[in-house]
């Protein structure tokens, strides 16, 4: 039932340091999740971006040395197109996502407290209907652990290269027209939260 | 130097830049992408299991499944403390319960807010358990290994956000983020 100590301890600290990126980040704030849905708050993409750009680069670079190895989670075509669809209602009426949801308890934001009771329950469900969900959702195929490079029959890394280009465009525009600071400047007024 | 922990907020680019590097760190390290709900998971399926021990012995999720206390459920509970620690250092702390786009368009009843946060966040889990993962596990580990299940989840779920979000609070909403 439980992970060995250190990596209990590993799972901690690395979690802190998540918690503190995203709370910097200003992910962890409502505002800033529906700007973003609303298209008048681009920091969601922003960081969401780099951390794709930062972290798939690394992982890729890693993987001929051994050092890692992927994680890829399976294309079950009827769970990923459900799932996407409650998860998109969900998220934009909670205003938060799992990780922000979390990250907005620790801020001290009440309506986060009770949509993290409310994924705890969404959760159970889950886990209650399992049986019946599992091979409902299985009906429509199941793609297994593909990645796009795989799919396609291309390097990886003309992949990532698009994904840099791109996120490069995203820093230089939001460089040029001066809104470095989103999470705050957007708005404007600090009391708004 | 000031301490970089009591400012409010951190360019986006930081951030992200640092959530690829802590990434390398997760898969590095445990072995494992970061990622939020399956903890989730198996705190519930551990009440459930907890709650109606005999129901176990025959229900396939405890057949196949075995929830524990591990990595990512230590991970969920550092979330909250590193938010608490940097919302603390840098005085952004708050106990609002509606936020103020929520109140021009549904008014100022706490009730109603904190219900559509509980309702909004099952949803939200119960598709994040469907599809095996969340904007973390999918959104932003999965997209960084490339994984077609990821970039066809996060394109999904952004699409219905968006028109979640105009048909919550419409084109007006823009002018009250």
């Amino acid at each position: 039932m439980f992970d060995p100590i250190w990596k209990l301890i590993l799972g901690l600290g690395t979690g802190i340091v998540f918690g503190i990126l995203l709370q910097k980040g200003g992910v962890a704030k409502f505002r800033v999740i529906l700007g973003q849905f609303l298209f008048t708050d681009w920091t969601v993409v922003k960081v969401m971006g780099t951390a794709i750009c930062v972290g798939g680069v690394g992982i890729y670079a890693m993987l001929p040395t051994e050092a890692v190895e992927l994680h890829v989670k399976p294309l079950i075509w009827g769970g990923v197109v459900a799932g996407g669809l409650c998860f998109g209602i969900g998220m934009a009426t909670f205003g938060y996502c799992p990780g922000t949801g979390v990250a907005a308890c620790g801020e001290g934001r009440r309506d986060a407290m009770m949509g993290v009771l409310g994924m705890l329950i969404g959760a159970g469900v889950y886990v209650a209907l399992y049986p019946t969900i599992k091979p409902w959702l299985r009906q429509f195929g199941d793609a297994g652990s593909v990645t796009l490079p795989d799919l396609t029959g291309t390097s990886p890394w003309w992949w990532l290269a698009a994904i840099v280009v791109a996120a490069g465009f995203l820093f230089i525009r939001s460089h040029r027209s001066g809104t470095t600071k989103p999470a705050t400047t957007k708005s404007g007024a600090p009391k708004r939260v | 130097m000031k301490n970089p922990l009591a400012r409010k907020s951190w360019s986006p680019f930081v951030v992200g830049a640092c959530i690829g590097v802590l990434s390398w760190f997760a898969f590095l390290t445990a072995d494992h992408p970061l990622g939020i709900t399956t903890a989730f998971e198996h705190s519930a399926a551990l009440l459930i299991g907890l709650s109606a021990p005999q129901a176990v012995a025959t229900h396939a999720y405890f057949q196949q499944h075995d929830p524990k206390i591990g990595w990512e459920w230590m991970l969920v509970v550092g979330v909250f403390i590193g938010a608490l620690i940097s919302a603390a250092t840098a005085g952004d702390r708050t106990s609002l319960v509606v936020p103020s786009l929520w109140k021009w368009r549904f008014g100022e009843s706490v009730w109603r807010r904190l219900a559509a946060a509980f309702f909004g966040g099952g949803l939200m889990m119960f598709g994040a358990r469907l599809a095996n993962g969340c904007t973390s596990g999918h959104g932003i580990s999965g997209s960084l290994q490339l994984a077609a299940s990821s970039w066809l989840f996060s394109v999904i779920f952004f699409g219905t956000s968006i028109a979640t979000a105009f048909a919550l609070f419409g084109r007006e909403g823009r002018r009250h983020v």
